[in-house]
């Protein structure tokens, strides 16, 4: 069982304060293996923050980012997992799935994080999962109104993830949760 | 000299105590065989090593204590004697056959003791006796050190209240008398001391005072042991007589430390009550005399007493003891003209300490100790040592801590005129003290008034002040300090439009004085936070807003046009142009399409003539893409003219393949889901073929450069694009055109010139598998997927 913690668009301070205290107080570290930020972070203290969380952080690049030398895209293993990173501003028409799902195969991997819509959402499609886990800030968006913080915790235990989406609705953080399951594990070569 | 002087103190000492030693021996030996004549006789020599002028304090204290013990022994003697008959009142008058007088008043004392126990003679009287015999020693050490020794062997012989030695003719105030007494002696002996002796070793004087200086105390001590004295006492008798001993002797450091002394060992409820008399002597001291520490540590007690249960707080109202508290120390700062100026700070600080502790509410009081604080550091100039900055620091951040609300801080005129009197770094310092007590506390700052008075304080932090070298401080340091107004700025909220667009523009009037180095930072928050209200505003029901209304979207974007603006003066093109684009999609939700376009405008001018990086570029003609992309509000005209102008950029980047990408990208500008006006299946299909024209470009120059054939990935990349706009339903999109397509790829990675490319490879098998995925589906999906052959 490894916990993997998705979260990204906290646009600090252009955009938000801080995180919201419910949050932080629920991201304790020690309890979380993995760190994935879509970007737009953007400064060093976020950085900083979350590394006290987790020092196994892995960041793609944001269009607000003050570090401009994150990476555009970003792939990992873990488990029987491959998980792919994008910020997703780069991906034209922003938030069509379509699209991401093209980024998917590029990138050939079975879990992709996306960001930049600041709306959470988890897909499944053919072989694959496209997750976003909104703002962990809930910044003011041009591509969704009315934003609530959210951010996402994966927990992959074999040939399975169950996705936790926390999202801070009205002062309340809410969960949900979905889960997902491989039908094949990781081949080593191509096919 | 002096060294040989501590080596023959040492000496003296130890013969001292060798004499000591030898006649208690035989004084035992006396004490045993019942022998009282010799027991006087051995008990007055040993006593007479305490008449020696050669030791210190330190070294006599020495001496004293075992004298002291030897003193028990005899005493039991004493009782012992009485019981095999022997009158108390013979053996009183008995011992003062002693030679010496200090030996025969050790004795009397020690007798005195067990006269007292027997209850032959009244205590008062016994120890009236006492008291007054012990003028015959004059010295000052041992004059110091035989009281001492009466007061320890009277302790528990006072007619206390409810004591065995209370009676009708004898009360406390006979005790309370005695004490007084035996005080007043000690104070004028140990005053004595310090005009004894030569100028120069005036120093050693005073040291050697300071070391007696607790056996004077004790009296006090003692005094407020006594269960007795209870408040009318210690007002009437105690207080009032110790404090005229104490002004009286016009002694620097006994009236410091007898001052502090009182302070500390008396109940906090007796000083509230007796405030007036006690604060009445602080003029009266010594011009020399340290008040403000004084002064101070009785606020801090009296703050700690207020702190220690809601119940006594009645008891300072009713003793009004802030205004006599505020009065003493106007006087003290008064009369001692050159009182530093960390003096006057601190005397202020215990006070407001004492104040916010004592009546939160009294905003008015607060603000009356700055304004006095002002009044006194006016004509000082801006303080010069870290000591009193700090003690500043500590004064300006105790209605922070205490009241938890920038809101209560902001409402004290007096505030900002202490902080004038700050250093540029300490301002600073002081700045960021305030932003943090607001982050930390999560209060929203509602109004423009505020603002403005917050941003006033926070100046430093937000523009040069005059004087200040540009830089003192290190990158990163400024970065953090930046960043923490940015924050700030995100703290600035009111729900109702109006009042948010004056916050916004009060901002905007503070920032815009802040020069380049700040404007990268404060900008950004400032335009997000004016988005926001134009979204607000947005949802406001049309009809409600009149025109005269200054919150409008129109005004806010006219305002958000010139704060970007500021921006090029730093400059920093590609985020201003980010701004610029978040700006049109704002101004496209609220339906204003001139806007939208100006904002257009900007933005591409922006990227034209400012950005160079070819990686900034990419990212920006992504970002200009995908923003035209979600645009509704252009006419045909207005978005002919800019998505002409995105492809142009697009297919001029500097490389080619970020070339293909972006004129694949532009493709989607020409179709889009919901606008059934934007469904150009032609132009689409031209911008795939001109991608994939710039592919093939850029594989030819591989071969022409490497040898070998470059990487198929645009090419698959472009299928795919294939297949989305196939699947949307694009009639020029043929399945002929996608099939000729996966045969090129499929050709290329198996041409002799292909390069291994594991990458390209997963990329096309999982468009493979996409495309057969699609054909299972079946339905009208499948049917559209069949004809493709994978």
């Amino acid at each position: 069982m490894v916990l993997v913690l998705a979260l990204g668009d906290l646009h600090i301070p252009h955009r938000a304060p801080d995180l919201p205290t419910k949050f932080k107080s629920m991201l304790v570290p020690g309890k979380i293996q993995h760190i994935i930020c879509t970007g737009n972070l953007c400064i060093k203290e976020v950085h900083d923050y979350l590394k006290t969380i987790c020092p196994d952080l892995h960041i793609t690049r944001g269009e607000y980012d003050e570090e401009t030398r994150y990476p555009e895209t970003k792939t990992l293993t873990i488990g029987q997992f491959k998980l792919g990173i994008c910020h997703g501003h780069q991906v034209i028409p922003w938030g069509d799935l379509d699209s991401l799902a093209m980024l998917q195969r590029q990138l050939d991997v079975d879990i992709l994080v996306t960001g930049h819509t600041h709306q959470f959402t988890a897909y499944k499609h053919e072989a694959g999962v496209v997750i976003n886990p909104g703002s962990a800030t809930g910044a003011y968006s041009s591509i969704t109104y009315d934003v609530n913080p959210s951010f996402v915790l994966m927990d992959i235990d074999g040939l399975r993830v169950v996705v936790y989406v926390y999202e801070l609705i009205d002062g309340e953080v809410k969960v949900d949760k979905i889960d997902f399951k491989k039908t094949t594990a990781s081949a080593n070569s191509a096919h | 000299m002096h060294h040989n002087g501590v080596e023959d103190e040492e000496k003296w000492l130890a013969a001292g105590i060798t004499g000591l030693q030898q006649n208690a021996f035989f004084m035992h030996r006396a004490l045993d065989s019942n022998n009282l004549k010799d027991a006087l006789k051995y008990s007055a020599q040993m006593l007479s090593e305490l008449r020696t002028s050669r030791l210190s304090p330190q070294k006599y204290y020495e001496l004293y204590m075992r004298a002291f013990d030897e003193l028990r022994k005899l005493e039991i003697f004493f009782k012992e004697e009485t019981k095999r008959g022997c009158s108390i009142v013979e053996l009183y008058e008995l011992v003062q056959h002693a030679g010496n007088i200090l030996p025969r008043l050790y004795l009397l004392c020690t007798v005195g003791s067990v006269y007292i126990k027997s209850k032959e003679a009244p205590a008062k009287d016994i120890l009236k006796d006492l008291v007054e015999m012990c003028r015959g020693i004059q010295h000052p050490l041992r004059g110091l050190f035989l009281r001492s020794y009466l007061s320890q062997v009277s302790r528990d012989k006072l007619p206390d209240l409810g004591s065995e030695y209370e009676g009708d003719a004898e009360t406390v105030s006979d005790a309370v008398e005695f004490v007084l007494q035996n005080f007043t002696e000690m104070n004028k002996l140990w005053v004595r001391m310090q005009h004894q002796g030569p100028a120069r070793e005036k120093e050693k004087r005073e040291k050697e005072r300071s070391e007696l200086r607790d056996l004077v105390g004790k009296n006090l001590h003692v005094l407020s042991q006594i269960e007795g004295v209870d408040l009318d006492m210690y007002r009437e008798t105690v207080l009032t007589r110790v404090l005229e001993q104490v002004v009286n002797c016009k002694d620097e450091i006994a009236q410091c430390y007898l001052m502090d002394c009182i302070i500390q060992v008396f109940p906090d409820e007796y000083h509230l009550q007796t405030l007036e008399t006690l604060l009445g002597a602080f003029p009266q001291l010594q011009p020399s005399v340290d008040i403000k520490t004084v002064l101070s540590r009785l606020m801090d007690r009296l703050s700690n007493y207020a702190a220690s249960s809601a119940e006594v707080l009645p008891e300072f109202f009713q003793v009004e003891a802030f205004v006599k508290l505020s009065n003493a120390i106007g006087k003290v700062i008064e009369a001692q003209d050159d009182m530093p100026v960390i003096g006057v700070v601190t005397l202020y600080s215990s006070l407001l300490t004492f104040t916010l502790q004592v009546h939160p509410d009294r905003l008015d009081f607060v603000d009356q100790i700055l304004g006095a604080c002002v009044t006194k550091l006016s004509g000082k100039g801006k303080l010069e040592d870290s000591k009193s900055r700090k003690q500043v620091v500590a004064l300006l951040s105790a209605p922070l801590q205490k009241y938890n609300d920038i809101d209560i801080a902001l409402k004290l005129s007096n505030y900002p005129h202490v902080m004038e009197y700050l250093d540029n770094g300490t301002k600073k310092e002081m700045a960021s003290v305030i932003i943090q007590s607001i982050m930390k506390n999560k209060t929203l700052i509602s109004n423009s008034e505020k603002v403005e008075a917050l941003f006033e304080l926070i100046k430093g932090l937000i523009k040069d002040l005059e004087g200040n070298l540009q830089s003192e401080l290190d990158e990163e340091d400024f970065h953090e300090e930046q960043n923490s107004v940015a924050r700030l700025i995100q703290m600035l909220h009111n729900d109702d439009p109006e009042e948010m667009l004056k916050i916004i523009c009060t901002v905007k009037k503070h920032i815009l004085a802040g020069g380049p180095k700040r404007l990268p930072f404060t900008v950004p928050p400032l335009i997000f936070n004016a988005l926001k209200l134009i979204r607000r505003l947005q949802n406001r029901d049309e009809n409600v807003a009149e025109e005269d209304t200054p919150a409008t979207p129109k005004k806010i974007f006219q305002i958000l046009n010139q704060i970007i603006e500021a921006l090029s003066s730093v400059p920093v093109p590609e985020v201003a142009m980010r701004l610029y684009l978040q700006c049109a999609e704002a101004a496209d939700d609220s339906d204003l399409e001139p806007v939208a376009y100006e904002f257009f405008t900007q933005a591409y001018l922006l990227y034209e003539e400012e950005i160079s990086d070819s990686k900034a570029q990419v990212t920006a003609i992504h970002l200009i893409i995908g923003t035209l992309q979600r645009m509704h509000v252009f006419g045909v005209e207005n978005r002919d003219t800019l998505t002409h102008k995105a492809t142009g950029y697009s297919a001029k980047l500097l490389k080619k393949p970020d070339q293909c990408r972006a004129v694949y990208a532009c493709s989607h500008l020409f179709w889009v889901d919901d606008q059934d006006s934007i469904k150009d299946g032609e132009r689409v299909l031209l911008c795939l073929k001109r991608a994939l024209r710039i592919a093939n470009a850029a594989q030819q120059m591989a071969n022409a450069t490497r040898g070998s054939g470059g990487s198929v990935t645009l090419f698959i990349e472009i299928l795919n694009k294939y297949l989305y706009f196939f699947e949307k339903g694009v009639t020029q999109i043929t399945v002929a055109s996608v099939q000729s397509l996966i045969e090129l790829i499929t050709n290329e990675m198996q041409g002799e010139n292909a390069t291994p490319d594991p990458t390209a490879d997963a990329f096309f098998a999982s468009t493979l598998r996409f495309i057969q995925f699609q054909k299972d589906k079946g339905g009208a999906v499948g049917e559209k997927y069949e004809a493709i052959k994978v």
